[in-house]
């Protein structure tokens, strides 16, 4: 009855003993010549020049809503292909225009030039 | 599911599916050409009523009775479709005046109006909800055509804002209304009231959620607040098919859910509709006396006939008057439709490209001027008031008779005293423009004129001649869901 509980019980002591004696190893092995940029705080990517409130150009947004329609898209085209073959003609033909609409809609924002990079 | 589905739905396809074709047609028209958009618009229209008229008469449930379609549809989606082939005619040479001249305005109002085409024919509340979104969301961004003008840019926010909250209020409405009667087919909360399945009180709270969401779109008090300040912002084209399709599209959903779905809830919403539309025309009325601007007078206007429309509704819980009101709503809102448009391309004509013109003075000498469009003016302010011999008076006469057959007789007079409290507003247009002193400049455009000219010409007809329409009406009903 409590197999399964105690299998679980053991991972998480191997999850834990496995990182903490890496860990521990590492501070007991390791050779230690500290200086100012081991110990500065880390931080990705390359530190900033200037101020650092200032506006930026929101000119993707437009791209960001395309890019929302086409994730909802896939959402709906998941279960559509995967009954595909259980489909009706006429369901297949309401996907085949769903897709029609949405394509429309790409077609229209590129030639109003929303795909250019501003 | 059959291929008889798709043709009840055929009149949406058209609209629908043409403003989406057309969407990348317009890619190709060049800039100073966007006349053809507007021609394709009234020919995809065209299709649209032909497809409407060769099944009038025709009563079906269509997608499991996602879809109605009956009288009432046939009927509100010819006046839909009329109101758009006009709505383009006065937005053409308006839109090239301002300088705000794009294909996507006609784009976004062939799909508001297949929202609107979709709301008459809708039989569950999820379509009804899907309708009003299709409806509102093109006419908020139309709200903001004239950007980078301030006052259009905070009129479509407004309405954006404001609409957005009322949408709220109808969708959890919806959700109540579904958590009382388990269905939120239409046919089906008819036989759940009848056998008493479901919840009083959460069918009351969502009946009047529905009623604030709806109430909302067809700018009822307490509603209305925002009606001035959008109407007045927006690009007068887009105000005058905001004025007229909008508030029919409310009302094609008001009268549907509420007469033919929720009869047997009538004793809660039945005091709630009276008392808006009370109010309604009394704060309509009052508010717009003190305008000097004439969008704003339109606007409350608008309003003050929300309300006339809107008794209807209490008259219609009188099961024995509720066809009777029906009809009278429908053609009331033919009389609203044809006055109003005709009022607002006067205004049209008297806007200025930079936006001046639209105060009440900038009427004063449009007598001499120009006085055939100044009698077009008067015939439509005097229809508007309700007075003979035009379509307005006709209106009222049907409405207030359907009222006192309901016994609402308070509400009638209600009606009556209004009716002269708003002769004074409109008849002080009619005086400025023929009896005070002004060089008025005014526009003279072919698409235009003939725009106010077939309006003016309707009201002044249906007048004197009502027969026609009421002939019409009379084979209009409302599909009866119970069965």
């Amino acid at each position: 009855m409590l197999e399964p509980w105690i299998f679980i019980a053991l991972l998480l002591g191997a999850g834990m003993l496995l990182p903490g004696v890496t860990i521990v190893a590492n501070w007991l092995l390791a050779p230690k010549k500290p200086n100012p940029i081991k110990q500065s705080i880390y931080e990705c990517g390359i530190e900033t020049v200037g101020e650092t409130y200032i506006q930026l150009k929101g000119g993707y947004y437009i791209y960001a809503l395309i890019f929302v329609v086409f994730d909802i898209e896939a959402v709906f085209m998941f279960p559509w292909a995967v009954a595909f073959d259980k489909l009706q003609l006429y369901m297949v033909m309401e996907g085949v225009i769903f897709i029609l609409i949405l394509a429309a809609g790409l077609a229209y924002a590129w030639r109003k030039g929303v795909l250019e990079w501003v | 599911m059959d291929w008889q589905d798709f043709l009840s739905v055929l009149p949406f396809i058209i609209v629908a599916g043409w403003a989406t074709i057309l969407l990348l047609v317009d890619l190709w028209i060049p800039a100073n050409r966007k006349g053809i958009t507007a021609g394709l618009a009234v020919l995809g229209l065209i299709a649209a009523i032909a497809a409407v008229i060769s099944r009038f008469g025709i009563e079906r449930e269509a997608f499991d009775g996602m879809i109605i379609v009956d009288g009432f549809s046939s009927f509100l989606q010819l006046l839909f479709l009329g109101v758009g082939v006009i709505a383009i005619a006065q937005a053409y040479d308006y839109l090239r005046r301002r300088d705000i001249e794009r294909g996507e305005y006609y784009i976004l109002l062939l799909y508001s109006l297949s929202g609107m085409l979709l709301m008459a024919s809708a039989g569950d509340l999820i379509v009804v909800f899907l309708a009003v979104e299709l409806l509102s969301i093109p006419l908020y961004v139309l709200a903001a055509f004239a950007i980078p003008k301030a006052d259009s840019e905070e009129s479509a926010l407004k309405y954006f804002l404001l609409g957005a909250f009322a949408s709220g209020f109808l969708v959890y409405g919806i959700a109540l209304v579904f958590g009382s009667t388990g269905t939120t087919a239409l046919s089906g909360m008819v036989a759940a009231i009848e056998s008493a399945e479901t919840t009083p009180i959460l069918l009351l709270v969502g009946s009047g959620m529905i009623l604030v969401g709806l109430g909302f779109k067809v700018a009822a008090v307490p509603f209305h607040m925002w009606t001035p300040d959008v109407y007045q912002g927006a690009p007068t084209s887009v105000t005058s098919f905001m004025a007229v399709g909008a508030k029919a599209g409310g009302f094609a959903a008001l009268l549907r859910i509420f007469i033919s779905a929720l009869p047997g809830a009538a004793v809660m919403w039945m005091p709630l509709t009276m008392w808006i539309a009370a109010l309604t025309m009394a704060w309509g009325n009052i508010a717009a006396i003190s305008q000097t601007n004439i969008k704003r007078m339109l606007a409350y206007s608008s309003i003050a006939h929300a309300g006339y429309i809107f008794m209807a509704l209490p008259a219609a819980a009188t099961p024995e008057v509720a066809p009777e009101a029906v009809r009278a709503a429908l053609f009331y809102l033919v009389t609203y439709a044809i006055t109003n448009l005709g009022a607002w391309g006067v205004v049209l004509a008297m806007e200025k490209a930079e936006g001046s013109g639209l105060e009440i003075e900038d009427y004063s000498g449009l007598g001499k001027k120009r006085p055939a469009l100044a009698l077009a003016m008067a015939l439509f302010m005097l229809s508007l008031t309700g007075i003979p011999p035009t379509v307005g008076f006709m209106g009222k006469f049907y409405l207030f008779q359907v009222v006192i057959d309901a016994n609402l007789i308070w509400l009638a007079l209600v009606g009556v005293v209004t009716s002269l409290i708003s002769a004074y507003y409109y008849l002080r247009v009619i005086v400025v423009m023929y009896m005070r002193d002004g060089e008025p400049e005014v526009r003279s455009e072919a698409l235009l004129n003939s725009t106010i000219f077939i309006t003016a010409f309707g009201t002044f007809f249906f007048g004197i001649l009502p027969g026609f329409l009421l002939k019409m009406i009379n084979q209009v009903s409302l599909l009866d869901l119970f069965r």
